[in-house]
């Protein structure tokens, strides 16, 4: 309804006030732009947290009298209290998953490139999309502010299980602290919400003229698949913490077990079961985990595509690989829960449909590996960090066959071997493919290039760093380390793994001083980076045939109209080695040449030829 | 409502499917838009992205009728509350509600404003008198002795009628918004007039479905909370 009116302010107001035009804006381009920043902002919180859990972890015991200074109430004396360790582990997770990774890969790169990749002006409801993205800084304000609260930050995990975040009394951090986060998060969850309702409205209605479903580049499918997934998996949390709130504040027993003893004193809840609560949590939690992992699928598809400059290989297998994997994502959240009493017979059918998800993601890998298959490849920063990606997510994808098995998740559950296999195959992945984003996409986003030897100096410390970093942490993990615990000092088991944790540590501290490099060459690029061209990558996709960085409105007065599909690369008859999607075909291309390069997978040139002759 | 969004999806993407590219470039190729300014229709985009927010509140419940049933199945159940008669008058002023805005949505399409404006402002009403019943409700339970903590069952009932009538509250906001569009029409359009501005028929038609949606989740809580 808002989107008539937010229409015609989108195309009338050129003349905008600062207020309106960077702060209040409705336009994509600011909002993705503005969410971008506040992750950026926040993924700094989020790994300065990481290296407390390290710091306590590498070194236990030991006081660090300038960090004692600066937060008295954590760490008196510069020594880390157990309350601010496990609300360091607690918030480090939190933000990492919903307040870096979600917000930066679906209302940073989606907000930018959606409109930009299907050719349209902005997103069906601007007005929604502004509400969206301002709903976060609330969100965040709410969340930090349970850093001050009596009791300190919410302890129980990213997770946040049940009864030890339904009692207050239960822990330091499930007083007000849990209350605050649930509150954040159900904040949180409204704004992706209003945000998955502007993406997919936006793909189904506002594609520019011969975009067909099937022309799109692989980067809006993974978003447009992703935001049907979070508009189906995060209302489900919602409902989850409305009862967790309900539990906390009005008394009720939705996740409270009868009998329950907190310090001697029983508690006056009778019945909840906190089962519950971890099924409604995962089955939101391993949608959320493809949230992470499908867009970093799209836009990793294009960049590869673009550096080796050849057609992604098996287009149409990549979007039903994107399509089964977001499927079988809501039949799996069991994987999570093995250990948790279940029936062994429900335990096979969650490990038979979790290994089965082996297969799309081996399709993609096998594709991308195919497209790299005797390209000639250019090695820019964009191009290293995608191949870094496929690399952590081979990695920590084989580490989820081992995990995805109910007899062996016995004995690895909740150990550091779960920690290093999250990290590779969802965190360092993700966040390889966010690099290799931003590298890629920071030209139209402000009309300036980064600098490729900062780039590479900050992808070969990266690289090495995250290897360093949480490679060991299978083996920390084989050895018995339980995930979440103070101080591994405490276990006679864990003294042998100490030398290791102190190297995990280090290589940690030098991977997030390693991150400086690419913050001072972002914002250094901002003002100081040469200007941009149109296409500096030499690229296919519509967001290269607009202006660098895209006016309002994106286009000028005319729509682009599309002619083919996102991948026309090296076409043996093209003049260039790279066609854009916007060129209507001339010369009659071959329709076996076109096959011959795309496979059964893709549109081929022949094809989309006759739909040009169809069109005109 | 699920399965009709997925029907739209496939219908969409299978024509494609067969991957020939024969189709000639359609503007958007979205499905359901009239030809406006760039062949962007703001009622049918209206459209899809409220039935994409009825998806999202049909998964919420879901997720409570999961909860809920599983709960049911443990030993401490025990008695349920009993049925605030006022919960029959209740629902059947919002059916009524659903049916006088169903029938002036009708006649907007036919031209007539005065119903229009009529039906909503009547169904707005029920929609208000049906919150107070709903407080009448819960003020008739309390003085019952039964709280959202006295058992299970009330637990749920406190939390489904409390997350409808937030429901309804945004339902009510929606009506305010339609009756802002409507105001400033000539009321007598007559009846040869179709569609009219198509912010007033994409605010409409959103009420419209926004409310019927509405209704249906009240008969259906209703029903899950006291008669399964």
């Amino acid at each position: 309804m808002g989107a008539v009116t937010a229409h015609a302010e989108a195309h009338a107001g050129h003349e905008l006030s600062f207020w309106r035009k960077y702060i209040f804006s409705t336009d994509h381009k600011i909002i993705g732009i503005q969410y971008a920043f506040t992750s950026m902002f926040m993924a700094v919180i989020g790994g300065l947290l990481a290296m407390f859990i390290r710091l306590q972890l590498g070194w236990p015991g030991r006081t660090w009298p300038i960090l004692g200074s600066l937060f008295p109430g954590g760490m008196p004396g510069g020594e880390m209290t157990p309350a601010f360790y496990l609300a360091s582990v607690t918030m480090h997770g939190t933000i990492m998953v919903f307040f870096v990774l979600t917000t930066l890969l679906t209302g940073g790169f989606g907000n930018f490139l959606i409109p930009l990749q299907i050719g349209a002006r902005d997103m069906a409801f601007p007005f929604l999309n502004m509400l969206s993205y301002w709903l976060y800084p609330p969100a965040i304000i709410v969340l930090l502010a349970s850093f001050f609260v009596s009791g300190g930050a919410a302890g129980g995990g990213w997770t946040a299980y049940a009864p030890l975040s339904a009692l207050p009394q239960a822990a330091p951090g499930s007083g007000l602290g849990q209350t605050l986060w649930l509150v954040s998060l159900a904040l949180l969850i409204v704004a992706f919400l209003f945000g998955s309702l502007n993406y997919i409205t936006t793909v189904f209605h506002l594609r520019a003229r011969g975009m067909s479903m099937l022309r799109l580049p692989l980067t809006i499918w993974g978003l447009f698949v992703t935001a049907i997934l979070s508009l189906l998996a995060f209302p489900v949390l919602l409902a989850a913490a409305i009862m967790l709130l309900f539990d906390r504040l009005g008394g009720t027993s939705f996740f409270v077990p009868a009998g329950l003893i907190v310090g001697s004193v029983p508690v006056d809840h009778a019945g909840g079961n906190p089962l519950l609560w971890q099924h409604l949590f995962w089955f939101l939690g391993h949608p959320e985990v493809y949230v992470l992992i499908l867009p970093p699928m799209g836009m990793i598809s294009d960049i590869l595509a673009a550096n080796a400059r050849k057609p992604i290989f098996g287009y149409r297998f990549m979007v039903a690989s994107i399509v089964s994997i977001a499927g079988l994502s809501f039949l799996v959240w069991g994987h999570h829960m093995y250990t948790s009493g279940m029936h062994p017979l429900l335990g096979t059918a969650f490990m038979t449909t979790t290994l089965i998800i082996a297969v799309p993601s081996a399709i993609k890998t096998f594709n991308w590996l195919a497209t790299l298959w005797r390209a000639r490849i250019r090695f820019t920063s964009a191009m290293l960090f995608a191949l870094g990606f496929i690399s952590f997510f081979v990695t920590g994808g084989l580490t989820g066959i081992v995990l995805g098995q109910p007899p062996v998740d016995v004995y690895f559950q909740d150990t550091f071997f779960v920690v290093a296999h999250l990290h590779f195959v969802m965190a360092s992945a993700a966040l390889f493919a966010s690099f290799a984003g931003t590298y890629f996409w920071f030209p139209k986003m402000f009309g300036r290039m980064m600098s490729e030897r900062l780039g590479k100096w900050h992808f070969w410390f990266s690289f090495v760093g995250i290897y360093a970093t949480f490679f060991p942490m299978h083996y920390v993990g084989i050895m018995g380390m339980m995930r979440r615990i103070y101080s591994p000092a405490l276990y006679a088991h864990l003294q042998g793994v100490q030398p290791l944790n102190v190297f995990i540590s280090i290589a940690a501290l030098g991977l997030f001083a390693a991150q400086f490099i690419f913050l001072f060459n972002f914002f250094w690029s901002l003002f100081r980076g040469p200007k941009a061209e149109r296409d500096p990558w030499r690229a296919t996709t519509l967001e290269w045939q607009a202006d660098s960085p895209p006016p309002h409105g994106n286009w000028g007065e005319h729509l682009p109209v599309v002619y083919r599909w996102a991948y026309e690369y090296s076409a043996p008859d093209a003049a260039e080695d790279f066609v854009p999607q916007t060129v209507p075909s001339g010369e009659p291309v071959p329709a076996g040449d076109g096959r011959g390069h795309a496979g059964r997978g893709g549109e081929t040139p022949g094809g989309t030829h006759g739909s040009a002759h169809g069109g005109g | 409502m699920a399965s009709r969004t997925l029907g739209k999806l496939s219908r969409e993407t299978l024509p494609a499917a067969d991957g020939d590219g024969r189709r000639p470039p359609v503007p958007g190729d979205g499905g359901g838009h009239e030809p406006g300014s760039e062949g962007i229709s703001p009622v049918a985009t209206a459209r899809t992205g409220l039935w994409i927010f009825l998806v999202a509140v049909t998964m919420l419940f879901i997720a409570f009728t999961a909860s809920y049933l599983s709960r049911r199945t443990a030993p401490d159940w025990g008695a349920q509350i009993p049925l605030p008669p006022i919960l029959w008058l209740n629902t059947i002023l919002l059916l009524v509600g659903s049916g006088v805005l169903e029938r002036a949505r009708r006649r907007w399409r036919l031209g007539d404003v005065r119903t229009l404006r009529r039906g909503l402002l009547v169904a707005a009403g029920l929609g208000g008198v049906f919150l107070a019943g709903q407080l009448a409700a819960w003020r008739q339970l309390a003085l019952a002795g039964v709280f959202m903590r006295s058992n299970p069952h009330s637990a749920f009932f406190y939390l489904l009628t409390a997350v409808h009538a937030l429901h309804l509250l945004g339902g009510l906001g929606a009506f305010g918004y339609a009756l802002s569009r409507v105001a400033g029409l000539p009321v007598a359009a007559g009846p040869a007039v179709t569609g009219g501005p198509v912010s007033v028929t994409a605010a409409v038609e959103g009420v419209g479905l926004y409310w019927h949606f509405l209704a249906a989740l009240w008969l259906y809580v209703f029903i899950l909370l006291f008669f399964l």
